[in-house]
């Protein structure tokens, strides 16, 4: 045990300067993030740009674009496991890595969202007060916990392992893995329950919030992936062959295909019967008086149908455009989360006050460091993992 | 498989340097970039950080909190406060009728409400929004509705004006989605909030359809001579900063026979207020006689907030 850490600690110490550059810039982040926390736990979340009508703003959006995020690992996953698809079990471990990384991101996300975070035992079963089943924000604090659990344990155990030169043995994590595939969509499923319970909100109040968030984060989570993928051949770190890239990209186009396809169908709803509660999206698109949020909204849809059509066409197969279309549909989906789906679910607000949400720098800054933190981690993850995973490839 | 010795290998010194020197500047980086902490406006003390959920406090737990928070407050603002716990009375359910026909939009209620209820003056937190719409056009429509009209506008004929508080729902959809119990329903019907259990995750907010709840984004703000001494826990006491509070029908007056500020100080008699279980009280007569309506009935929320046309 000592030895594995000890092994962690070589391993994220060395490193050419390229790497250190990397890591400091991130750390710096994390620090400038956690300044920017220090004074919000100060003086309150007025330090943020939210208020009474648009209570939640741009922790919230990170939080279930992140949820996605971490859910869409189960997409490397199930061909490793399931269809036992040998170059991706290269790389299976990469991908339950950044869902940890994503987990605690989401949960930190939720946290500097807290006006009391002080208060967070209050949260904890019988201790505090749980109001469970009731609320779904306590059955996302379950699954989001043990999805965490879950991939923790795997990737913990896989290395620990092959790193003391055995193979893991099937039976003791295994069963784990295909209860983390099952667990993955509910993450996400619940986090878009939390907002389509509500029917205080039309704009959320619809059944396909959920189909939407899973079919979304499929394309955005792998895509990210194809990104992580690249950059790490590029370094020479890892290797694989380049079919492996070529099939997650089929699970990007067709995730990518069935998101668009879903919100058209939400759109054509919403715009056809132009119900007293379409109020919400066309005030998003910038039809229902000034829209801070319109053209976010259209790059969003813009980057989404652009990379769709590239995926669709046969430039895919070129290496550039394929990084190009994938980092679309990663910023594209994270507007469609944040700024397309949680603001506008308050604007206008319940009696019909249209008041514009604008995140505070220190907000951002935040955003950042956690995003930072994030990166960082999962640098860290990488470091000590990709030693011991090329080992095992070696034999 | 063997053990590879390249994964076994040792630190080498330049890396441990490296690393170190890195790792402290970070760690004395991140206790300068804490800093901030030091002009923390609020500073929850041990007691209140260990306090327990209001439901599950003793009697004696209760006079201990009480008195610390008397103290605190006598400490704050030179005022000597009475924290009361009014338990709702028997045979009571609380319900509220405003008759549309008669309110003339001055916002009266919305400062008596203020004034009794010690919210935050600076940053200004109120209850009650008064909503101005115009009577030829879309009628009573929320959509259309303005709520920030200039006061000299107030009581123009060609408006209806239609405040909105806290429904106190039957069906309370913030109740139900608070993750640790810090808002329920009592039995006289009100909803409340334990501004000691709140997390402040204003998921309660995003769930209400009234707009009903307000945060404190910062710390709440009120002068020595605003305080109304006159508090109970449950409902005016001085709040927190990053706590949820709302309307509690002022229950510190209304459980011991008073009528809310709000219906106590309106000039045109627009505002009723009673029980709902009485038989023979003035708001089931205007519920059983008066044309009547609820704000959202589709949301299945049951408000006991009635509206009425009358004279």
């Amino acid at each position: 045990m000592v030895q594995f850490f000890f092994h962690g600690f070589r391993s994220i110490f060395h490193g050419s300067r390229a790497y250190w550059i990397w890591v400091a810039s991130l750390l710096a982040l994390v620090l400038l993030g956690l300044n920017a926390y220090a004074r919000q736990l100060a003086q309150g979340l007025a330090t943020t740009g939210m208020g009474d009508e648009v209570s939640w703003g741009l922790y919230i959006a990170n939080f279930a674009f992140l949820v996605g995020m971490a859910a869409a690992a189960v997409m490397v996953v199930i061909p490793a496991y399931i269809f036992k698809d040998r170059e991706m079990h290269k790389v299976v471990i990469f991908s339950e890595l950044f869902a940890v990384a994503a987990m605690i991101m989401c949960l930190l996300f939720v946290i500097v969202d807290l006006g009391r975070p002080d208060r967070f035992w209050h949260l904890i079963p019988f201790i505090g007060h749980f109001n469970w089943p009731g609320s779904m924000l306590t059955w996302d604090i379950i699954v989001l916990h043990g999805y965490l659990f879950l991939n923790l344990y795997v990737c913990a155990y896989v290395l620990y392992t092959t790193f003391h030169g055995r193979t893991p043995r099937p039976s003791l994590y295994v069963p784990v893995v295909f209860l983390a595939i099952a667990w993955a969509p509910t993450i996400h499923m619940i986090t878009a329950f939390l907002f389509q319970g509500l029917g205080g909100r039309p704009f959320w109040n619809t059944g396909l919030i959920a189909p939407r968030f899973l079919a979304s984060a499929f394309a955005a989570g792998p895509a990210f992936m194809i990104l992580v993928f690249t950059i790490l051949k590029r370094m020479r770190a890892i290797s694989f062959e380049s079919t492996l890239i070529d099939k997650v990209r089929v699970i990007v186009t067709v995730s990518l295909l069935i998101n668009i396809f879903l919100a058209g169908s939400e759109l054509f709803a919403e715009f056809y019967a132009n119900s007293a509660d379409a109020v919400h999206i066309s005030h998003l698109f910038g039809l229902h008086g000034e829209s801070l949020l319109a053209p976010w909204i259209w790059t969003s849809l813009g980057l989404n149908v652009v990379a769709a059509l590239v995926l669709l066409s046969p430039v895919r197969s070129n290496p550039t455009a394929l990084i190009a279309s994938c980092i679309m549909i990663v910023v594209g989906i994270w507007i469609e989360k944040g700024l397309g789906f949680i603001v506008p679910g308050f604007i206008p607000s319940t009696l019909g006050d249209f008041v514009q949400y604008v995140p505070t720098l220190n907000e951002i800054v935040i955003c950042i460091g956690i995003w930072a933190l994030g990166l960082l981690m999962y640098t860290i993850f990488l470091k000590g993992a990709i030693p011991i995973v090329n080992l095992q490839d070696s034999h | 498989m063997a053990k590879d010795p390249k994964l076994h290998a040792p630190l080498s010194r330049r890396d441990f340097i490296t690393g170190l020197t890195v790792t402290l500047a970070a760690a004395g980086a991140g206790a300068a970039a804490m800093t901030p902490l030091l002009r923390a406006r609020e500073v929850p003390s041990l007691d209140a950080f260990l306090q327990q959920h209001y439901k599950r406090l003793t009697a004696e737990d209760k006079k201990a909190i009480f008195a610390r928070l008397e103290a605190s407050i006598e400490k704050t603002y030179g005022v000597k406060a009475t924290i009361g716990d009014p338990p709702p009375m028997d045979g009571v359910e609380f319900a509220y009728a405003l008759n549309i026909g008669r309110c003339i939009g001055c916002r009266r209620c919305v400062y008596a409400c203020m004034a009794e209820n010690n919210q935050s003056r600076d940053p200004q937190i109120q209850y009650i929004r008064v909503l101005q719409m115009k009577k030829e056009g879309r009628g009573i429509d929320i959509e259309s509705s303005v709520h920030d009209y200039p006061q000299e506008e107030a009581g123009d004929p060609n408006y209806y004006y239609m405040p909105v508080q806290c429904q106190q729902c039957k069906n309370p959809p913030c109740v139900k989605v608070c993750p640790v119990k810090a808002t329920w329903q009592e039995p006289d019907g009100i909803v409340v909030i334990d501004y000691n259990w709140c997390i402040g995750c204003r998921y309660c907010e995003a769930a209400c359809p009234y707009h009903a709840r307000r945060f404190n984004f910062a710390k709440p703000g009120i002068a020595a001579e605003d305080i109304n001494p006159d508090m109970a826990y449950l409902s005016n006491r001085p709040r927190y900063m990053g706590v949820m509070e709302k309307c509690t029908f002022c229950l510190q007056r209304t459980r011991k026979g008073r009528y809310p500020a709000c219906a106590e100080v309106c000039p045109t008699g627009a505002r009723k207020f009673g029980n709902l279980r009485d038989p023979n009280s003035e708001i089931r007569r205007i519920i059983e006689q008066e044309r009547v309506y609820v704000l959202k009935e589709h949301l299945g929320t049951i408000p006991k907030f009635y509206y009425i046309f009358a004279k």
